[in-house]
Formats: C-alpha cells, sequence, structure tokens
C-alpha cells in the first residue's frame, strides 16, 4: 500500500480479523438474546448501553468505526466493501448491537447526507466514539405510517424555532442524547411541502419522556412530548419546508438497516444463534424425531437464510446503484413476513409450553409471550402494507392508491371522521 | 439471476436467449406437444455449439466454464430455458457430463464428445420411486460386481429423455459405498416404460435393469467408492432446478404485470386495484428471494463453501415451494384464460411444477435442513 492509497479489502479484512481476534471477546449467544429481551431492569439496561458506548469507542481507537465514513469526520473513508467485510471478520465476537439503529442509519446517514459542515464536524466524531446516541422523532401519534402527515409544529421566533407536539415508537430515547425531528412549519400547503427537519439534544426541560409498555411487558418504546423547545436555526437540515426531500432519504436509509454501509454488525449473528435454536426448541419440547416439527424447523431456517441472502443481494443492488432505492422495501416485506411466520414456528414447536411454562423450561420460555408480540416486525419501521404499496407503485410502476391530502393545504386535511362524511 | 455477469456471462446468456426465442416460440412448444422425444435433434445440437453441455465439464476433456465458476455460468442458461420453457434434456446432459467429466480414471472419451456435440444424449437415472428415493442414502438400485464387472439391478424414475439417449448413467448402492455406471441402452435387460408428465415438453421413463450385465470400463469414476461425486451431482442438478424455476416465475410474473395494466375491469386496470398491488409486491418479493437464494447456492457449489448442502436443500426448498405459489396466483390474477391451454401462462407453470418434484419435494429439503442442523449442533 502506498500513501494516499486505499487499503485493498484482502489486506483490510485480514487486519481487522488479527485486531478482532485479540482484542474483542467473543460474543455470547446467551448474552446476545437477553440484549433484546424484556426483563432486564432499569439499571441493568443503562449498564449494557454503557458497555456498548465503551465498545464503540475501542472500536474507533482501533480505527474501525466509520468505515465509510469521511476522514474530515473521523471516520476511515473506505469503501462499503471494506464494511462488509469488517461485518464478516465480526463473526462470532462481541460488537456494539444494541446502539448501530437508529444512530448509525437513519440518524447518521442523514446528516451525512443533509447536515451542514458544522453539524458534521460538532455530531459525526461523537457519533462515532460512542459519545452521542441517537434517536429519530419521527412517527406521531396520530400518524402512524402517515409520517408525512406529521402535527408536531415548529414556529420561527427570529433565529430560532419552537417546536411543539408529540413523537412516538423511538427506541431506547430514554437513554439516548440527541434526535433527528421532522416538524410541521407550514400548514398553508400541502402536507409533503410544508415540512421541515431539525436536529435537536433530547435531554432537556422542555422534551417529557415517557416509556411505553407493550403487552410482552417491554418498555423499550417511549413517546416524547415536546413543549415549547427551542432550536436554533442553525440546527435545521435540509431548507424549510422542504424536509420531505430530507424524509424520503431518512426512510430510505432506516429501510437498508443492516445493508447499510454505515452499520456494524456481525454477518452470521442469525446463522449461529437464531436458527440454531429451533433444533433446541424441537429438542427440548421432545419432538426432534417428529417429521412435523422437523419440517418447522427446517422452514424457519429456510427462512432465516434466504432472509439474510436476498437483503445482501438488494443491499449490494441499492449500493451500486443497479436498481432504485425503493427496492429496499422488497427486503423490508420479507423480514416482516418471514419474522411473523419464524415466531409462529418458534410457538408452534413449543406446543403447551407455548402458552403456560415453568423457570426451568429452557429455550421454550417466552415463545407465547414473542407470539404474542408476532407482528412486531410487520409492523415497526413502516408496516409491510407501506412496503407493499412501495413495491407496487415505485418499483412496479403501478397507479398510486387515492389519496384525500394530495393538492389541498395541510390545515384542510380531514383528520377525523366528521357528520357529513359518513354514511349509515 | 447473478447481479454482475462479465462480459463472456452475457456473451453466453445472450447467445442462448436469442436462439432459444427464434428456434422454440411459444407455437413452436406446442407443436411438440405430440412429438415423441419433445425435441427435434437438430434444435439440441445447434445449442450444444452455444454451451449448453460444456460448462461443467473441465477444459481438458473438452469442456469449461467462461467464468471459472461452471455451476454459476450453467445456471444462467437453466434461468433462460425456464423463461422460455425451453425444450430438451438439459439437465441429464449436464449432470452426465460433469459426472463424466470427473472421473477418475477417465474415460468414455467417446461418449463425453458426443455429449459436448449434441450428437448423443445421456440420461442421469437417479430418483426411484418413494419418498426416500431422492436422497443417495436412500437408493435401492444395487450395482454388485462379480470379479471386477458391475452387475445392474432395481428400477430408475422418473428418467429424462431415457428413449433419446445412447447412453444411461446409472447410480446405485454397491457392497460399502455407491457405484455410477454407464450402461448403453441396447444392453440386454434394460427396458423402459414411458410416463405421463405435466410438462409439456420434458419426457420421463420409467426404466428397469434386470441382471443388467457390464463389462469392467462400464463403471464410471470409483467402484463403490462415488458417493461424493453423487452428493456433487445432486446439488447442482438442485442448483439448475431452481434456476430454471426462477426463470419460469419470472416469465409468468413479467406476463402477469403486463396484463394487469392491460387488462380493465369495473373502468380501471388490475394494477390499480390495491388487494392485487400487494399480492404483486409478494409476488416480487418471493422472485426476488429466489434469485438471491439460487445464486448464492449455486457460488457456494462453485466454491465447495461449508456449508453448501444445507444452502442448496434451503434454495430447492424456497423456490420449490414459492415458485409453484407465485405462478399459481399468476394464474389466478388471470382469471379464467389463465386456465386454457390457449394462454401461455401454463408453459412456465408446469415448468416449475415439474421441477418442485423432481429431485424431492420442498417438504422433504426441509426435514433434510432439519436434519443437518441438528447434525451441525450436535458436533
Amino acid at each position: 500500500m502506498t500513501d494516499g492509497a486505499v487499503e485493498d479489502v484482502a489486506s483490510f479484512s485480514r487486519r481487522a480479523r488479527a485486531w478482532i481476534e485479540s482484542n474483542l471477546e467473543l460474543l455470547d449467544p446467551a448474552a446476545y438474546e437477553r440484549a433484546f429481551r424484556t426483563d432486564l431492569s432499569e439499571e441493568e439496561e443503562l449498564a449494557e448501553v454503557s458497555r456498548e458506548r465503551r465498545l464503540q469507542r475501542v472500536l474507533y481507537d482501533a480505527g474501525f468505526a466509520g468505515i465509510c465514513v469521511p476522514t474530515a469526520y473521523g471516520g476511515r473513508g473506505l469503501t462499503p466493501a471494506h464494511q462488509r467485510a469488517f461485518n464478516e471478520a465480526l463473526t462470532g465476537y462481541e460488537f456494539p448491537a444494541r446502539i448501530q439503529s437508529p444512530t448509525f442509519a437513519p440518524c447518521l446517514s442523514v446528516v451525512l447526507e443533509f447536515g451542514t459542515e458544522e453539524h458534521k464536524r460538532a455530531h459525526v466524531p461523537a457519533i462515532l466514539r460512542g459519545e452521542e446516541l441517537w434517536m429519530q422523532l419521527l412517527s406521531e401519534p396520530g400518524g402512524g405510517s402517515d409520517v408525512a402527515g406529521a402535527l408536531t409544529t415548529a414556529v420561527r421566533d427570529g433565529d430560532q424555532w419552537v417546536l411543539n407536539g408529540s413523537k412516538i415508537w423511538t427506541t431506547g430515547a430514554w437513554w439516548s442524547d440527541w434526535a433527528l425531528c421532522l416538524a410541521r412549519t407550514n400548514w398553508d400547503v400541502p402536507k409533503h411541502r410544508g415540512l421541515t427537519v431539525f436536529i435537536l439534544p433530547l435531554r432537556q426541560p422542555g422534551i417529557e419522556i415517557h416509556r411505553i409498555e407493550m403487552l410482552n411487558g417491554s418498555k423499550e418504546f417511549c413517546q416524547e412530548f415536546l413543549t415549547d423547545v427551542v432550536v436554533p436555526d442553525s440546527d435545521r437540515i435540509g431548507e424549510v419546508d422542504d424536509g420531505w426531500t430530507v424524509g424520503v432519504r431518512w426512510m430510505f436509509h432506516e429501510r437498508m438497516l443492516y445493508e447499510s454501509p454505515l452499520v456494524t454488525f456481525s454477518t452470521s449473528v442469525s446463522r449461529s444463534f437464531a436458527s440454531t435454536s429451533y433444533t433446541s426448541l424441537a429438542r427440548a419440547a421432545g419432538r426432534l424425531d417428529d417429521p412435523s416439527a422437523q419440517e418447522l424447523v427446517g422452514e424457519a431456517r429456510m427462512l432465516d437464510v434466504v432472509n439474510e441472502r436476498l437483503h445482501e443481494r438488494i443491499g449490494q443492488a441499492v449500493a451500486s446503484g443497479l436498481v432504485n432505492d425503493q427496492v429496499a422495501a422488497v427486503a423490508r416485506l420479507f423480514k416482516g413476513v418471514a419474522s411473523a411466520r419464524t415466531r409462529t414456528i418458534a410457538f408452534e414447536l413449543a406446543g403447551t409450553t407455548g402458552a403456560a411454562w415453568g423457570p426451568d423450561d429452557g429455550p421454550l420460555v417466552d415463545r407465547g409471550a414473542d407470539f404474542l408480540m408476532r407482528q412486531t416486525g410487520s409492523i415497526g419501521g413502516g408496516t409491510t402494507e407501506m412496503a407493499r404499496n412501495v413495491i407496487s407503485e415505485r418499483v412496479l410502476g403501478m397507479p398510486r392508491e387515492r389519496s384525500a391530502d394530495r393538492d389541498i393545504p395541510f390545515r384542510d386535511v380531514p383528520r377525523g371522521p366528521s357528520g357529513d362524511r359518513r354514511h349509515g | 439471476m447473478q447481479l454482475r455477469l462479465t462480459e463472456d456471462q452475457q456473451s453466453l446468456r445472450t447467445t442462448t436467449t436469442k436462439y432459444l426465442s427464434s428456434a422454440v416460440p411459444v407455437g413452436q412448444l406446442r407443436k411438440l406437444r405430440e412429438h415423441p422425444a419433445g425435441f427435434e435433434e437438430e434444435y439440441w445440437r445447434q445449442g450444444t455449439e452455444l454451451g449448453w453441455t460444456s460448462l461443467l465439464v473441465p477444459e481438458r476433456r473438452g469442456g469449461g466454464s467462461v467464468s471459472g465458476r461452471a455451476l454459476v455460468d450453467a445456471t444462467l442458461l437453466a434461468h433462460e430455458f425456464g423463461r422460455h420453457a425451453a425444450p430438451g434434456p438439459f439437465l441429464s446432459c449436464n449432470l452426465a457430463a460433469a459426472a463424466l467429466g470427473a472421473a477418475d480414471p477417465a474415460g468414455h472419451d467417446d461418449v463425453l464428445g458426443d455429449l459436448l456435440s449434441g450428437s448423443s444424449v445421456v440420461s442421469w437415472c437417479f430418483a426411484e420411486r418413494g419418498p426416500a428415493g431422492h436422497r443417495p442414502e436412500g437408493l435401492a438400485l444395487q450395482i454388485a460386481f462379480e470379479g471386477d464387472e458391475p452387475v445392474v439391478n432395481g428400477e430408475k424414475r422418473p428418467v429424462e429423455a431415457a428413449a433419446q439417449a445412447s447412453h444411461l448413467l446409472v447410480s446405485g448402492r454397491s457392497a460399502g459405498g455407491f457405484s455410477q455406471v454407464l450402461v448403453p441402452v441396447d444392453t440386454p435387460g434394460v427396458s423402459m416404460e414411458p410416463m405421463h408428465c405435466v410438462d409439456l415438453t420434458r419426457r420421463f421413463w420409467t426404466v428397469r435393469f434386470d441382471d443388467v450385465r457390464l463389462p469392467r470400463h462400464a463403471v464410471v469414476g470409483e467402484a463403490g467408492g462415488s458417493g461424493r461425486q453423487l452428493e456433487a451431482q445432486l446439488r447442482a442438478g438442485l442448483v439448475l432446478l431452481a434456476a430454471e424455476s426462477v426463470g419460469a416465475m419470472e416469465r409468468a410474473f413479467d406476463m402477469t404485470v403486463e396484463w394487469a395494466f392491460d387488462r380493465y375491469t369495473f373502468g380501471r386496470p388490475l394494477a390499480s386495484y390495491q388487494e392485487l398491488k400487494h399480492r404483486f409486491a409478494d409476488m416480487k418479493t418471493w422472485l426476488e428471494a429466489g434469485h438471491a437464494i439460487t445464486d448464492a447456492a449455486a457460488e457456494a457449489v462453485d466454491g465447495n463453501d461449508e456449508g453448501v448442502e444445507e444452502l442448496v436443500s434451503i434454495a430447492a426448498a424456497f423456490v420449490g415451494q414459492y415458485g409453484a405459489e407465485l405462478v399459481q396466483d399468476c394464474v389466478q390474477i388471470h382469471g379464467g384464460i389463465g386456465l386454457t391451454y390457449e394462454h401461455d401462462l401454463h408453459l412456465f407453470l408446469r415448468r416449475v411444477t415439474l421441477n418442485r418434484a423432481l429431485l424431492g419435494t420442498p417438504a422433504l429439503h426441509r426435514r433434510h435442513i432439519a436434519a443437518l442442523l441438528a447434525e451441525d449442533e450436535a458436533r
């Protein structure tokens, strides 16, 4: 390698492997599963987050954070192939799993794509060092998938903005630092034309964060209430009223998730842990020799592996510009449908123990609770119905759905039933 | 199909596409319905000039891949065969050629030469009746040895193009393992009976071997030691079937998308109904997933990667299941016309239906995946 030349992927990969082997610990499968379970106390969870921040810092100090981020902002300025090689090399090792999303994708991606030079210098290195964890203030209680229908309002006051409203479905907002926020800045134009994106610190008096209890006991999701939150105009991302331009890319980066060249993860996490657990489920249920259970194990494994390969393929196709960005919805749809099916299979394999379990039921524990939450993967990050609309309309070019809010000022858009609109 | 093709791969693919479009348009496929072989000899011979039987054969034996990744190259052709529902014993000839080309000690140069030039057909006799008959360990046909001369007893079905073949490549069980022998079709003790088949142009036979006595040189590879080669043929076969099915899925899907734009009902195109749009989205997802898993399996076979056996079964299970579901949904969206002989859709439905079952059903592959996982975990 000569000065100024990009290190080739093979040599980078060897270097990464050597460093990982001598500096990171092997991933404890049980700990990895635990990271996404619901029974951690507040203290335990904060301890996990701190540990991951430190781990991120370790990556940064070794030169393996922000592999595809420009060097001017503390990254390494390498290619997606280098990031993929690093992810491969991570196989079986610990990594900061819970802080990847949404900090690195979509938030970091959006800051890099639309942020000012000042934004990038202030925040990108801090993100890469694990000092800033980010959230996305995007969905609203009244909106769901209709993200552009945001009601959270930003009103200009000299060289600053005052924000009021509520955002929802933010994962781990209570331990995060900064956020991207989509707000309405103009009610007199159609909905997509009156939005603006801001960045703001989450820990401030005007923001109240409530943890939402999900039906399985998880309190990961939060709702935020913004009351007279002041944001300087210098913390605006993109142009005033042009927030939808940012929002479209924001949601694209969100869909990319593990295909994003900014996200670090162990490539075969799902291969080494989730899938063998179907076998252990069948064994724990005493059904290893039952042909119908074998079929279910095979089907679940099939869906996991196909999902992985599909994501790789689409990630590469999108990253290299062979297909349009919207094709990412294909991967999103597959994942949502497959995750619902694999949870059903896990529940089915568990038999009666899926519904009522004891403390010594090993891998069968909680499968029923997972089943109750089955649709999570088909709802979060944009529903599978939205993905189906995107695929049919933006990928296959079929006619758009009729909408009642397209060309009228947003303040005139119906936001609930009214007497004269109702039939029967 | 692979996202990116080399120039040579591109040309391999386009020459076959052009040839198939002109030689076997759908009108010709319909004519071949009554043809005893399902394909014209000259059609096949000219096709082999485009590399149809040479890709899986090493260069020193007269073949050669175009990219160094032989099976990946062959999947490009299989994909086009699927897109055109093309006739011809593509699977059998390629797998027989692969077996002869890989054989150590090498032999049967004349037969291999004829396969490569398309002047003869060799049928691979692998599958047997019953659920176990699609995995090597389930084979019952015996290849016994009297001295060093093989004697074959048993039955194979379905055997592709048996009546067109000059030779049969027979896989069977021997003391201590598996053997493969090359049997001239006119050998005493070989008899065959035609089967009915869902496909319009692919033909299959039941072939019986009653005390078929062969000379020593009929053995392909090592007597009793051909288990690995047999597994290799099976993997290549499964990947080629998956690639062909993905081609057929793609064609059926494209036809149905076009139909959805052209067909108006209640004053608007089918493509404007959200219920149908969402089903197209699902189908598109299955199609892309089919491409992804088939390509991954082909690459793993060429690289002899760890986990290749599982990946191949995953491709077979997925494409088998979702290929048929996709084309059946295309039929549904076409309505009654989709069920007629006059419409072209059934040509592709037939192909995915055949391929779904030919080397083991999705259910069989799902169980195989589970068995591999359990083995893996026990290790």
